[in-house]
C-alpha cells in the first residue's frame, strides 16, 4: 500500500486529542511507549465483549475461542520475525521479563563462576542489571563493548573482548538513546565463531523495521508490544529451539506443567513451558492486531518514513544555537534525536514544551552508564514513529526557541 | 504553568547567591533525585547559639531544584537548627510561590531532604522527612 501520513493518523484515535483546549498533542514519545491505532483497541475491547474466558484445557465455546485467539496471536508473532515455528514465541510481559528469563533460566543452567558475558555501554538498564544480579549470584565476569564518540560501538574493541571466549554476547539491536542501529548479524556472527550464545534486545528494533531472526541466525531476541503499537503488559523471548527445549522452567505454577504430584512436576513443551499462570490474554490478542497494523502498513514503509523524519530532525535541530545532538549520523540511526540544550536542564526543556502539547522525555531514559560515558546527568529525547510528521518536528523546534526565550 | 518559569525561579537559577561549598562546615549533606538526576550537596555552618551563620549548596539539576535550593538557603541564615529540623514541604512551595504536580514536587523538595538529612545527621535521605 502507499504510505499516507494523514491516513494513518486517523487510525490512532489519541492524536485527534487536544491536550488542553486548542492544544493537540504533538507525541514525541513513542520510544517510550507507542500509540494504540483503533484496529488494537477494538480487538480487545472484542475479546472482553464476546469471548472472554481463561485458556487452554476449558472445552466450552468461550474457552475454544479465546485459546485460538491468543494461538493465533502467537503464529502472527512468529511470522513477522520469521520464527520457525510458534513454539519458539514465548510470551512474557516485556522485554526486561524476557531478558530476566534468559537470565534465569538460560544463564543459571549454564554459566559458571568466571564465565564471561559481554554487554555493550549503550545498554538499557534492563539488559544490564539482571546481568548485575547475576555476577553478584554467580561471579561471572562482564566487559562491555565500548562506545565511541559519535555514538557507535567500537567493534575492533569487541574484537578483542571476542578472545577472552565469552559465553554470551547480549546486545540491544537499536539504542533508546542515541538511536544507533547496531550491526547484529555481524555481532552475532563473530560472537557465534567465539562459541558465544546471543541476546538481541529488539525493542527498539522489531517495532521498526523488519527483522528476521532466521537471517540474523541470533540465538534470543526480547521485544514488547507496547512499543510495536500494541498493549502493555505483554511481550516475547523468542529462542532457538535447542535452546529453549534445554532450558529449565522460570516460573512455576498452572499451565506450565505436564504433570503435578505432591512433591514433583513434569513441565509442559514449548511454549507453555514458560508461561505459567493465566496470561495476558486480551493483550496478546491486542499484539496481535497490532502486527496485522504493522504488517498492513510495511515494516519497509514504517522505517523509510522514519528515515526521512529523522533526518529532517537532525538538519533542523541542528541549527538551533546552543543545541547538542547525541548519536550517529542519519544513516546509522533510527527515530530518536537525543539532545541537550545549553544552559537548560533537559526536565525544564520538557516542562516548557509541555505548554504547547509537545511530549518529548526527559532523563537518563534508563541508560544511566551511557549519559555518564558522555558526562551529562540528562537528555530531552524527541522519538517517532510511523504517525509522526514534518509538521510536528517544526512544533519541536519552535517550542524550543521558546525555552531558549525563557531562560534567555 | 506559567507560573512555573516566573522570573524569579529563572533568576535563582541562573544567578544562585548560595552557589558554593563551605569548607570547614558543621553539617554537610548530598543527595541525589533518582528520576531525573538532580544533585544537591549542601554545607552549613552555625554560631555558639546553634544558629545557622553560613549556607551554601553545589550541584545540578533542573530550574525547580536549583532556584529551590538557593531560596530555602536564603531563608534559613540566622535561624536555629531546632527550627530548621521542623521546616516542611509546604514551607518550600511557599518560598517558591508554586503548587507543584507529584513529578516536579521531587526537584522542589529535593533541596529541604538534603538539609534535614544532614541537620538530623542521619545516614540517608528518607522521603519522610519532608512528607
Amino acid at each position: 500500500m502507499t504510505f499516507d501520513v494523514t491516513q494513518i493518523r486517523a487510525d490512532f484515535p489519541i492524536l485527534q486529542r487536544e491536550v488542553r483546549p486548542g492544544v493537540p498533542v504533538v507525541y514525541l514519545d513513542s520510544t517510550a511507549t507507542a500509540q494504540k491505532p483503533l484496529a488494537v483497541i477494538q480487538a480487545m475491547d472484542d475479546y472482553y465483549r464476546r469471548s472472554n474466558a481463561n485458556i487452554h484445557r476449558g472445552v466450552h465455546t468461550l474457552a475454544e475461542e479465546a485459546t485460538a485467539l491468543y494461538e493465533q496471536a502467537r503464529e502472527k508473532i512468529a511470522r513477522f520475525i520469521n520464527a520457525p515455528s510458534a513454539r519458539q514465541i514465548i510470551y512474557t510481559r516485556n522485554t526486561t521479563e524476557s531478558i530476566n528469563l534468559v537470565a534465569y533460566s538460560w544463564a543459571r543452567a549454564n554459566l559458571q563462576p568466571g564465565d564471561l558475558v559481554i554487554l555493550t555501554e549503550m545498554e538499557h538498564h534492563s539488559n544490564l542489571v539482571p546481568w548485575h544480579m547475576l555476577a553478584m549470584e554467580r561471579d561471572i565476569r562482564l566487559e562491555f563493548i565500548p562506545v565511541t564518540e559519535n555514538g557507535l560501538l567500537d567493534l575492533e574493541a569487541y574484537h578483542k573482548l571476542l578472545e577472552q571466549t565469552p559465553k554470551l554476547v547480549a546486545f540491544t539491536h537499536m539504542s533508546n538513546v542515541l538511536g544507533t542501529i547496531n550491526p547484529a548479524a555481524e555481532i552475532i556472527r563473530l560472537a557465534h565463531q567465539a562459541g558465544a550464545v546471543t541476546l538481541l534486545d529488539g525493542a527498539q528494533s522489531v517495532p521498526h523495521f523488519a527483522v528476521d531472526v532466521q537471517a540474523l541466525e541470533v540465538d534470543f531476541l526480547a521485544f514488547s508490544a507496547h512499543k510495536m503499537c500494541g498493549p502493555t503488559g505483554i511481550g516475547v523471548l523468542y529462542g532457538k529451539a535447542d535452546l529453549l527445549e534445554a532450558m529449565p522452567p522460570f516460573l512455576g505454577g498452572g499451565d506450565m506443567i505436564r504433570e503435578v504430584k505432591l512433591r514433583s512436576f513434569k513441565p509442559n513443551a514449548l511454549p507453555h513451558k514458560f508461561e505459567a499462570g493465566t496470561p495476558a490474554i486480551a493483550e496478546a490478542i491486542g499484539f496481535g492486531a497490532a502486527i496485522d497494523y504493522l504488517s498492513r502498513v510495511g515494516m519497509k514503509n514504517i522505517a523509510a518514513h522514519e528515515h526521512e523524519i529523522t533526518q529532517y530532525t537532525l538538519e533542523r535541530l541542528e541549527e538551533i544555537p546552543g543545541v547538542k545532538l547525541f548519536g550517529p549520523s542519519a544513516e546509522h540511526k533510527g527515530g530518536v534525536a537525543a539532545f541537550t540544550l545549553e544552559g537548560v536542564h533537559p526536565h525544564d526543556v520538557a516542562q516548557i514544551l509541555d505548554q504547547d502539547g509537545i511530549a518529548v522525555r526527559a532523563g537518563h531514559h534508563c541508560a544511566q552508564p551511557l549519559h555518564e560515558k558522555f558526562h551529562i546527568p540528562a537528555t530531552s529525547r524527541a522519538s517517532f514513529y510511523l504517525y509522526s510528521t514534518k509538521e510536528e518536528v517544526d512544533r519541536l523546534v519552535d517550542g524550543i526557541y521558546k525555552v531558549k526565550k525563557y531562560f534567555g | 504553568m506559567d507560573d512555573l518559569y516566573r522570573e524569579v525561579i529563572i533568576e535563582h537559577y541562573k544567578n544562585p547567591s548560595y552557589r558554593g561549598y563551605l569548607d570547614p562546615h558543621d553539617y554537610a549533606f548530598a543527595d541525589s533525585n533518582p528520576l531525573c538526576g538532580d544533585h544537591i550537596e549542601i554545607t552549613l555552618r552555625v554560631d555558639d547559639q546553634n544558629r545557622i551563620s553560613q549556607a551554601a549548596f553545589q550541584g545540578h539539576g533542573c530550574a525547580i531544584s536549583q532556584a529551590s535550593a538557593d531560596l530555602l538557603l536564603e531563608s534559613i541564615i540566622g535561624k536555629p537548627l531546632e527550627e530548621v529540623k521542623h521546616l516542611d514541604k509546604d514551607y518550600v512551595l511557599d518560598l517558591l510561590g508554586l503548587d507543584l504536580g507529584p513529578v516536579r514536587l521531587k526537584c522542589a523538595l529535593l533541596s529541604l531532604k538534603v538539609l534535614k538529612a544532614g541537620v538530623y545527621g542521619l545516614g540517608e535521605a528518607p522521603d519522610s522527612l519532608v512528607e
